[in-house]
């Protein structure tokens, strides 16, 4: 089932642009897996507290120094 | 002690910082900063642009150094958590004029959303327009982002990129201890390089150790926490998401008991330390503020704090902060105690006008694609 992934690349926005990008995928999706990419441990926290408080699982991944593979799950 | 530092990321971290600033900023009154300016960032930065002779105004000249305690704070914090990453390429021009037009607003207030909290927690209550007029600003601003403005990415830069403001902050240090003098001319006046006030607000302020250990603890705080007196109330109107706000909060109700305790409480709209009462102007220079703020993605403080993990885009807006605090007093568009200066209302209106086109004309085709 992987038509149902979506990727979110925030990497280089300025707050709250990654939130924003991650929340409009959420409402897009309701269900299924978003990968959001993100090159900083503040849009890291912010996306993460987002989609935990939008009831979806998380998973971060650090890839290389800095930049984090989000994984949201529902 | 890294489950403490651990804390500061959870969202205990802005309530922690806000109430840290809460008492230290009252305090630093106390030891000698103005009334209601404990810290003020675009006061603070305005009085640097007046030590360096930017501007002329021999009542707010001083390098103070709870800003350069803010950025190299933040680089501590940034470095010992690997969060020291070089970056630019995000509009700086664009970062550069949002920071000058961001000052003109908060100097027609008299004082950045910082100083605004803690001006409202001193009983100051001209703050409350000012604040009104931030909350407006910052839903403006909220506007242009959710019908797609945005400043572009940033890029990974060298190294050697990330450690210029640093560098700026250090010698504005040596600069603050040594106070090199040229000359004097045929009054007896210093001729710089360096001014300090000897009179004014510029002239009060609490020992340069202290200020300086203030600052380099709330910039630690800070960098960790992601505290951000814009953010917060961005962050809470758009995303319903009160972790940041939480801080602002800390910060009002702590500073208004320290302010209790020490005796520094003076409710009323007449007669407050640097502060005028012109309710229409107060509103109209932090609208100004605020929507510049927002548009560059956090308040002063964060800006500094951004620029000391190395962020390059945070640094020009801090450079246009100190340009533009130069021009605000050069082009009386700052506001005095007896009110709005000749040019402050104006340059309001046009500094509206100038961030609405910013607004509307900053775009990127943001990529959503599907995997």
């Amino acid at each position: 089932m992987n038509n149902n992934i979506e990727t979110v690349d925030a990497r280089g926005l300025s707050c709250p642009q990654p939130v924003m990008l991650t929340s409009k995928a959420i409402k897009k999706l309701n269900k299924g897996t978003i990968e959001v990419l993100v090159d900083s441990g503040t849009s890291r926290d912010n996306v993460s507290r987002l989609a935990k408080n939008s009831g979806w699982a998380v998973t971060v991944e650090e890839q290389s120094e800095g930049n984090y593979r989000i994984v949201l799950k529902k | 002690m890294s489950s403490i530092l651990h804390f500061l990321t959870s969202r205990w971290g802005p309530v922690i910082t806000g109430t840290v600033v809460g008492v230290l900023a009252p305090v630093l009154v106390m030891l000698g900063n103005p009334g209601n300016m404990g810290i003020c960032v675009v006061c603070f930065t305005r009085d640097i642009a007046g030590a360096l002779g930017l501007q002329r105004a021999g009542v707010v000249q001083y390098i103070r150094p709870e800003i350069i305690g803010f950025v190299l704070g933040a680089l501590v914090a940034a470095l010992a958590f690997k969060e020291f990453k070089p970056r630019t390429g995000s509009a700086p021009l664009v970062r550069f004029l949002l920071g000058m037009f961001a000052v003109f607003g908060a100097l027609v207030f008299l004082g950045c959303p910082w100083r605004a909290y803690l001006r409202l927690a001193g009983g100051d209550w001209t703050a409350i327009f000012g604040i009104l007029g931030l909350i407006t600003g910052i839903g403006l601003g909220i506007v242009f982002l959710r019908t797609g403005f945005s400043l572009g990415r940033s890029r990974p830069a060298p190294k050697a990129l990330g450690w210029v403001m640093p560098a700026i902050m250090v010698t504005l240090l040596v600069f603050l201890i040594l106070v090199p003098q040229f000359g004097r001319d045929a009054s007896g006046n210093p001729t710089g390089p360096i001014f300090f006030s000897t009179t004014g607000p510029g002239s009060q302020h609490a020992p340069l150790l202290i200020s300086l250990a203030v600052g380099l603890f709330i910039g630690f705080l800070a960098q960790r926490s992601r505290f951000c007196t814009v953010g917060a109330v961005r962050d809470m109107i758009m995303l319903k998401d009160s972790h940041l706000l939480n801080g602002v909060i800390a910060l009002i109700v702590v500073a208004f008991i320290t302010n209790l305790i020490l005796g520094q409480f003076h409710p009323g709209f007449a007669n407050q330390p640097v502060a005028q009462t012109n309710e229409w102007w107060n509103f109209g220079g932090m609208a100004l503020a605020g929507l510049a703020f927002t548009l560059a993605g956090g308040c002063p403080g964060r800006q500094l704090f951004l620029a000391g993990e190395g962020d390059g885009d945070s640094a020009m807006f801090v450079a246009g902060m100190l340009v533009g605090a130069g021009f605000a007093h050069n082009f009386s568009i700052a506001s005095s105690a007896a009110g709005p200066s000749a040019f402050g209302p104006i340059t309001v209106i046009v500094g509206l006008a100038i961030c609405i086109i910013i607004g509307l004309t900053m775009r990127e085709a943001v990529a959503t694609a599907k995997a």
